[in-house]
């Protein structure tokens, strides 16, 4: 082999993601004294957390002060059909409200109440105006505002050392493909800077993963190129686990006309502000979709749904404000009856219900969006849309309090979209950006105290350097193999059309023996020209990792035989309480995707408490139900 | 189906490179992104491009197209003729990395050196509380999505590397100005920074960044002239500051806005001699009645006639070795004392001190 420069660095905690959970373990990092880069595969400030339009959820009760964290975190559950990690789901709730006032003091502006409070937007799935948001921009003001954190933290050390990079600094358009170990302990990080091609060597006793979601596997798909799985697969080739890994969300209004914007996502707040879903017959059809267990809480009339935007005490929301995933299924079904759109979506009408001057005051960015990419005048005309691939609900397995990854790994934590739990079998919107600040600060915080904790650095091997090395110039040094991006599309085609939003038994078990086929061209990929810059390359480092996390989803999709959030079996269209009590864990064996089932952590007296008999009676076994009634008992007497 | 059409990349590195004409297939409804999506997957698996969203959201993907700077992914194919060739170029006012890619470590750079939020020291998060109009000024500069699209057609810079040092550009003079409107920010003096530290005077207001800003935020309308303003609007009070205090020893006067730093900003009117604020040694009849109309950031004044040097380029120190009786004016020998305050585009460093 010719010989090959690496470029060498020494940190305590690395982060590997810029998004908002990277950023904000980064920060929290830092704040404990830690010396930590950050490492994103695009530039700075360009992570995918920039797209995020709603909100960002938290019980602050700016708006109705009804609001608190016990009511948010029963809509996390409801939402995720009670197969959220609750002591997440509760740590969520109690602490997103601070995570978002610390925003301000680094120098956010979100939108105001007329008391000069931090105004609140109504969201899908959620009982009050929950959601902090800037217009509809809520995620680039959160990803901008940690960035310039971090600068002023870098000011900071410039002033007191002379050096801006001193103890944070960005490492932009760099690539980790491997995990080093030191026995089961994290070593280091290795990987390439995208501009030249030459490699880089972190070596680290803390790694914090937040490199967010997979939906590049999907033909239609809301997320960049940077979302293919590389930090779930970096988990598992290090020994950690995945969970939930059949829960992958599809944002029910994705753009399908013109072509060109095919899986750009319409916010839902366009239905938070009274956008309608109509079919081809152009009826209001959602209101034949309500499952029984959201019944009492929409309306059944379309002038009591009308009401409620002016007053939410005294009405019934709306059925188009179900959860998304209800939602996604009532167009697929709309559209399977042969009620669509030409394009295959339905309309989505905002420009028949609202002033043309308030539709551009409310969604600025929507009306823009599309006027200068599909010229399409949203104030005029109804839009099309349709189910698209949006978010991973099942991500690393995690320890709730501290992030740190489970399986047989030590010194790896993981935050945000690429962390598994949270949001159970679905994610109610708004709950992400909340999740990146408060998981994010954690892992950042519990990183640094396990770096701090460690007697001695764990070592990184030379012969772990060399084979990582390998891997990686393989693609280029192969010129026999297939284009990365036919390989690409064949995923894409197997997972959008075997993996999809309405799954069937036949269907994935073809989709395994397609992956497994797909498995051995992807070994043999080849990619033209050199190593700088050059998309064809990183493309064929990052299918591997695409493929791995393809197989996990298809496989948990196939064991799991019911329909829960995010998971919806043709053949098993019922919501199976027994399954609720299992989670399906995805680890490695050799090159081996293994499954295995491992019960749910049951929740605690007080939290289940909070919800009605009646409400858990759809989601828990008798027994659980029992056991419900014995609690409420001693808590009467 | 699609319609093939003309298309000329410029490909190469920073060593060199050139223009490669491309016949693509082109389907209804796309936009420039597509295409050379659809070139990487066929014909050119290395081409280099950054994209993110495609949703003209992240900036990621800035690039010169016919010439323009635009987003690739908010560029439509109908925009052009269906025979119209469409050139596709990098961002011309930074290194080029590879291809369509190129080195904007620059802003980078300079949002480093900007300094941050200042919290109010007295506020405990979740007491903050603001108004909708007070920070919806400073939220339209937040909409930046840091295309860089205005650094690069910032005539400043764009020909320009010997600017960069000094000149922040557009993009962060909004950055100051938000923080300037910010209802909470507890710095005071970010008007300052910006005319001292970023350069502000340099830019002359041709409002190019505004025309080719996504987010169309009114960088010019809204940011810089109003910092430009206010800077002097509190230094400029020619009754108390004329005559007596302007030129008073060790305090050197600071150059003025349409001045331009003595480096050479590149102006409209460098070509016709260059322009100078002091409006004082105006010969120019059309200068002169400009200058009655107060602060004027375009005007352009000749120079006054330099000042009488010796052989050796310095001025003569003492009446005993100059042809003239008393010491030379070092600002030349037709201007005359105190000048006329409506001639002055002046903003003294101290001048909002009480005094
Ligand atoms: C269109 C859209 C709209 C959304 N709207 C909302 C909303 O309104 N409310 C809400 O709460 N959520 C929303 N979401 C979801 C939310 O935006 C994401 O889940 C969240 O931003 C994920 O953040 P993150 O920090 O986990 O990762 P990201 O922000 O995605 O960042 C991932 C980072 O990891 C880096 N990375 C990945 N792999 C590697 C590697 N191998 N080496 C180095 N770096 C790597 C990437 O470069 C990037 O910097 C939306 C998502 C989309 C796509
Ligand atoms: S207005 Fe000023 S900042 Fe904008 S392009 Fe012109 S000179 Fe540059
Ligand atoms: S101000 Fe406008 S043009 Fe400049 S970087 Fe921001 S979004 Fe781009
Ligand atoms: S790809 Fe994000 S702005 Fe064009």
């Amino acid at each position: 082999m010719t010989e090959t420069r690496i470029e060498r660095h020494h940190y305590d905690v690395v982060v590997i993601g810029a998004g908002g959970a990277g950023l904000r373990a980064a920060i929290e990092a830092r704040l404990a004294g830690k010396k930590t880069a950050i490492i994103s595969k695009s530039l700075f400030g360009k992570a995918h957390t920039v797209m995020a339009e709603g909100g960002a959820a938290a019980a602050m009760g700016n708006v109705n002060s009804r609001d608190s964290w016990q009511v948010h975190f029963r809509d996390t559950m409801r939402g995720g059909k009670f197969l959220n990690n609750f002591r997440m789901a509760e740590l969520h709730a109690k602490e997103s409200p601070q995570r978002i006032w610390e925003l301000e003091t680094y120098g956010a502006l979100f939108d105001r109440t007329k008391d000069g409070k931090i105004s609140q937007r109504n969201f899908g799935g959620h009982e009050y105006p929950r959601l902090a948001h800037v217009g509809d921009r809520t995620g680039l003001e959160l990803i901008r505002t940690l960035q310039q954190k971090i600068v002023s933290l870098q000011q900071e050390d410039k002033r007191d050392l002379g050096d801006y990079e001193a103890r944070i600094r960005v490492f932009s358009e760099t690539t980790i493909t491997e995990l080093l170990l030191d026995g089961d302990r994290v070593a280091g990080a290795f990987g390439y800077y995208r501009e030249s091609g030459e490699f880089v060597l972190f070596e680290a006793p803390a790694v914090v993963l937040a490199t967010g979601g997979v939906g590049r596997s999907y033909k239609v798909t809301s997320n960049s190129w940077e979302y293919t799985g590389d930090g779930h697969a970096l988990a598992l080739r290090a020994g950690g686990t995945l969970i939930n890994m059949e829960f992958l969300q599809f944002h029910p209004t994705g753009m399908v006309w013109p072509p060109s914007v095919k899986g750009i996502l319409v916010t839902e707040s366009v239905r938070g502000d009274g956008g309608v879903l109509k079919n081809s017959d152009g009826k209001r059809f959602m209101f034949d979709y309500v499952p029984d267990v959201f019944r009492k809480q929409y309306a059944e009339t379309e002038e009591e749904a009308d009401r409620w935007y002016e007053d939410p005490d005294n009405n019934r929301r709306p059925p188009e404000l179900l959860p998304r995933d209800e939602v996604a299924r009532a167009i697929n079904s709309e559209v399977k009856a042969g009620r669509g759109t030409p394009a295959g979506g339905v309309y989505l009408d905002i420009a028949s219900r609202k002033s043309a001057e308030e539709i551009r005051r409310r969604l600025p960015s929507m009306y823009h969006q599309f006027k200068e990419l599909a010229d399409v005048d949203i104030t005029k005309e109804p839009m099309e849309v349709g189910p698209t691939c949006h978010y991973v609900m099942g991500g690393v397995e995690v320890d709730p309090d501290s992030g740190a990854a489970f399986g047989t790994v030590q010194g790896l934590f993981a935050a945000g979209e690429v962390s598994g739990g949270m949001h159970g079998s679905n994610r109610l919107g708004g709950n992400s950006l909340s999740d990146l600040l408060v998981f994010g600060k954690r892992a950042g915080g519990h990183a640094a105290s396990y770096a701090d904790g460690l007697a001695a650095r764990p070592q990184v091997s030379v012969s772990a350097v060399e084979a990582a090395v390998e891997t990686a110039l393989a693609p280029l040094q192969r010129d026999t193999g297939e284009s990365p991006y036919v390989l690409q599309q064949d995923l894409q085609a197997v997972m959008g059309d075997l993996v999809g939003i309405i799954r069937r038994e036949g269907e994935l078990v073809d989709a395994m023996s397609r992956l497994a086929e797909l498995r051995e061209r992807v070994a043999k990929v080849s990619a033209a020209g050199g190593r700088r810059y050059n998309p064809g390359w990183h493309l064929a480092l990052d299918l591997r990792n695409m493929l791995v996390v393809s197989e996990c989803t298809a496989k948990a999709a196939l064991e799991r035989q019911e329909s829960r959030g995010g998971h919806t079996r043709e053949d098993f269209p019922g919501m199976e309480p027994r399954w609720r009590q299992v989670n399906l864990v995805c680890k490695l064996d050799g090159d081996a995707v293994v499954l295995t089932h491992k019960p749910l952590p049951k929740m605690r007296a007080e939290l289940i408490g909070l919800f009605d008999r009646a409400e858990l009676s759809k989601y828990l076994t008798d027994e659980e139900l029992a056991e419900f009634d014995a609690l409420a008992k001693e808590a009467g007497n | 189906m699609g319609t093939k059409r003309q298309f000329r990349i410029w490909r190469g590195d920073d060593t060199g490179g050139d223009l490669q004409d491309y016949t693509v297939e082109v389907n209804e409804g796309e936009v420039v992104l597509d295409v050379i999506h659809r070139l990487q997957a066929t014909e050119t698996p290395d081409l280099a491009c950054r994209w993110n969203c495609k949703a003209g959201k992240c900036g990621s993907c800035s690039m010169e197209i016919n010439g323009k700077p635009r987003l690739s992914c908010m560029t439509r194919m109908s925009t052009f003729e269906e025979d119209e060739t469409v050139t596709v170029t990098p961002l011309r006012t930074f290194p080029v990395i590879r291809d369509l890619v190129t080195d904007v470590s620059f802003n980078y750079e300079k949002a480093r050196e900007t300094p941050a939020f200042a919290p109010p020291a007295d506020l405990a998060p979740g007491e903050y509380r603001m108004q909708q109009v007070d920070v919806e000024r400073s939220q339209e500069f937040r909409k930046c999505i840091e295309c860089f699209l205005c650094q690069n057609v910032c005539h400043v810079i764009r020909d320009h590397d010997e600017n960069k040092q000094a000149f922040s550009g557009p993009r962060f003079f909004i950055r100051a100005a938000e923080l300037d409107m910010h209802p909470l920010d507890a710095k005071t003096d970010r008007k300052e920074y910006a005319q001292a530290e970023q350069g502000l005077g340099f830019c002359n207001i041709t409002k190019c960044c505004t025309e080719v800003c996504p987010e169309h935020i009114k960088i010019t309308d809204n940011a810089i002239i109003p910092m430009k303003e206010r800077v002097v609007d509190r230094r400029y009070d020619p009754l108390v500051w004329l005559g007596s205090k302007i030129f008073r020893r060790g305090q050197v006067p600071q150059t003025s806005v349409t001045s331009g730093h003595s480096s050479g900003a590149v102006r409209a009117g460098a070509a016709h001699g260059g322009v100078h604020s002091h409006a004082g040694g105006s010969h120019d009849a059309q200068a002169e009645r400009q200058a009655q109309q107060g602060v004027n950031w375009h005007r352009e004044v000749p120079h006054p006639t330099a000042p009488a040097v010796d052989a050796s380029g310095k001025l003569p120190l003492t009446e005993l070795t100059f042809d003239r009786a008393a010491a030379p004016s070092p600002f030349g020998d037709d201007v005359s004392f105190p000048l006329p305050p409506e001639h002055l585009n002046f903003a003294h460093p101290q001048q909002d001190e009480k005094h």
